[in-house]
């Protein structure tokens, strides 16, 4: 991962180099950012700002800002320059007046110093084109016995540093939860501290509560499948609704947490319902009329549901009034089509929906906006499905067959670029949680 | 007694037959009659007895037969009974339509189904591994209720029939192709209860 680094970093910093001694900085601002928020960067040439890490010294130091850089680089918003001991760019900030002129010609727009304390990190935000220090900030971290927890706290720092960059805070303090072998797994974004949380005995179709304390998802019993609610922490897992049977399948959350939204059949056709997180009487959402509808969406509004129908004859993505009316198809298709999209996501930004379509004889991912229904195409190598966005509504999770074994692989959609989440046996449907860990 | 007088009647009887012993031959004495008639009644009678005792073997042995070919008899009925209960019925892609080819399975399955009213089944409902996991458990489920469907219209109480889907989750057969996925599009009939014995179905 480093030598990754260097060899784009030193590529981009010597691009970056040049054009900045070949011709004055062309001045491009950073117009990703939001007021108040912004730190004013400039940088020349296309592209991303170069953000050089330094290495924190102490126990822990190394792993923390090994940490802190692929959360950088994996926001795909920043280029991450190498640094090494001894480096121009460490000798640079050596001194007590950096030297911003070297730095800008290296091609670092902002450099992040971090420093091991008592309780936590201490944070520099170097801001090379202002010639300024434009952040510092004492960050706690969770105490490094509580591996899984202190890894947390360090991407919620890591998180607030994009923000200061880009404008944007970050998604490092995530995870997601997938299906592995018949049981429900859950990952770190970076892919660390991946472990099992459910008991053995088929379960599917993970969701997560959107405060990121409760997840919700399908298990097998001996007379039908049943959806369960359960504590991250812990515990035992709660069945919803107890049925005598049927198929209880696909929760989602509403935005409020108040409400789970899953499939119901008994003998004829699914419906989608919705029951009080804590338990009580279902409330018909669609009425199918026998027709199959599952995999419910809420908009982030949390008044409209976008969902898998077969009301056409086969299956297709419908939005629905979160009250079950108004419900209208959302993939165009033409009479005599062979097609099949199901498995919809509405972004967290409320701007597009991301489901997957059969492509010859595969699924691809795509994304349709709800402003003007056009369609992207995300994947096209293997067979891509269900997709579930990131909180930052640009990076989403899917499951792909690219590499052989079906796996979880995370996808820029803005760059394209996609880099593999999970190793070792078959993955799939993925969720990706809120913000787990918020500095303030 | 003493010894001269046991001796004396030996004595007696010796010189009786030496005096006796004659130097010409004297007449035999007449045989005695030979009754030929007792002899064969006496044969008649062992021949008969012998004759019922083989029929009496015979005829346990023939009832022993019997009794082992009605068991294996009813082994085989009950063997075919549950068969014919337990036989799957196959869907083409993405339909839940029973087939006429899956009528002819489940037609077999209600006579016996109705002469055993304490049968009860549970069937379920599988898809190949094409198209998404989640829908396809929505597929197996319809599949499922179709062919409980067709039973409970013929006359099989609702309740006897429980229905439950495993979508892609359990397939019959691996591989992606047409020959491993027809095997999978399935509804599969499992005995729950009652199926200890099965009474043959009532003739029409």
């Amino acid at each position: 991962m480093i030598a990754y680094f260097s060899s784009r970093g030193a590529r981009a910093a010597a691009l970056l180099a040049l054009a900045a001694l070949a011709a004055a900085p062309a001045g491009a601002q950073d117009t990703t950012s939001r007021p108040g928020v912004r730190i004013g960067l400039t940088y020349g040439g296309a592209g991303k700002p170069g953000v050089a890490v330094l290495s924190a010294t102490g126990i822990g130091g190394d792993s923390m800002t090994a940490i802190i850089r692929r959360d950088l680089d994996y926001g795909d918003r920043v280029t991450i320059v190498d640094v090494s001991a001894g480096d121009a760019v460490a000798a640079a900030l050596d001194a007590r007046a950096p030297n911003y002129a070297l730095l800008a010609r290296l091609g670092v727009a902002a450099v992040v110093r971090p420093t091991l304390t008592a309780t936590g990190v201490h944070v520099a935000l170097y801001d090379v084109g202002g010639s300024k220090v434009a952040q510092v900030r004492d960050f706690p971290l969770t105490p490094p016995g509580l591996a899984p927890d202190w890894r947390l706290s360090v991407h919620a720092v890591a998180d607030v540093v994009e923000e200061w960059i880009t404008g944007t805070r970050g998604i490092a303090a995530t995870r997601v939860l997938f299906v592995r072998d018949g049981r429900v797994h859950v990952v770190d974004s970076d892919g660390a501290n991946e472990r099992a949380v459910s008991e053995r005995g088929p379960a599917l179709s993970p969701a997560w509560h959107p405060r990121g304390h409760l997840v919700a998802y399908s298990t097998f019993g001996p007379r039908g499948t049943e959806v369960v609610v359960r504590d991250v922490a812990g515990g035992a897992p709660r069945t919803l609704r107890a049925t005598p049977g049927g198929l209880n399948i696909t929760p989602d959350f509403s935005p409020d947490g108040a409400e789970v939204v899953y499939a119901h059949a008994e003998e004829s056709g699914a419906d989608l319902v919705a029951v009080p997180v804590d338990g009580g009487p279902a409330r018909r959402v669609t009425v199918g009329r026998g027709t199959d509808n599952v995999s419910p969406s809420f908009s982030p509004d949390g008044r409209r549901i976008a969902f898998t129908s077969g009301r056409p004859g086969h299956p297709e993505v419908y939005i629905t009034d979160a009250d079950g009316t108004n419900a209208e198809l959302l993939t165009p298709y033409s009479f005599g089509d062979q097609s099949y999209r199901s498995n919809p996501d509405w972004s967290p930004d409320g701007r597009v929906i991301a489901f997957q379509s059969q492509l010859a004889g595969r699924f691809q991912v795509m994304t349709i906006s709800l402003r003007d229904r056009s369609v992207k195409q995300l994947t096209n190598e293997g067979s891509n499905e269900d997709p579930a966005w990131a909180p930052d509504s640009r990076h989403l999770v899917l499951a792909s067959t690219r590499g052989g074994v079906k796996q979880l692989w995370v996808l820029d959609a803005e760059s394209g670029r996609a880099r593999q989440l999970t190793r070792g046996p078959a993955s799939r449907m993925p969720a990706w949680s809120p913000l787990l860990h918020r500095m303030p | 007694m003493n010894r001269s007088l046991r001796l004396a009647p030996l004595l007696v009887l010796t010189a009786a037959a030496l005096t006796a012993c004659p130097r010409r031959p004297a007449a035999t004495p007449p045989a005695p009659t030979v009754n030929q008639d007792s002899i064969d009644a006496a044969n008649r009678a062992r021949d008969s007895l012998a004759a019922l005792d083989r029929a009496r073997q015979d005829s346990l042995a023939a009832l022993d037969r019997a009794r082992q070919d009605s068991i294996a008899n009813a082994q085989r009925l009950l063997g075919e009974a549950r068969n014919a209960i337990t036989a799957a019925v196959y869907f083409d892609y993405d339909r839940s339509e029973i087939s006429d080819e899956a009528r002819g399975i489940l037609d077999a399955k209600v006579p016996l189904l109705s002469a055993n009213p304490g049968l009860r089944i549970r069937v379920a409902g599988h898809t190949d591994s094409r198209g998404s996991d989640e829908y396809n458990l929505a597929l197996g489920q319809r599949r499922a209720a179709a062919a409980k469907r067709y039973l409970t219209q013929r006359g099989i109480a609702d309740a006897r029939v429980d229905v439950i889907s495993y979508g892609e989750e359990s397939p019959a057969a691996q591989g992606e192709e047409e020959s491993a996925w027809s095997q999978n599009r399935r509804a599969e009939f499992e005995i729950v209860a009652g199926g200890e014995s099965i009474a043959p179905a009532a003739r029409p």
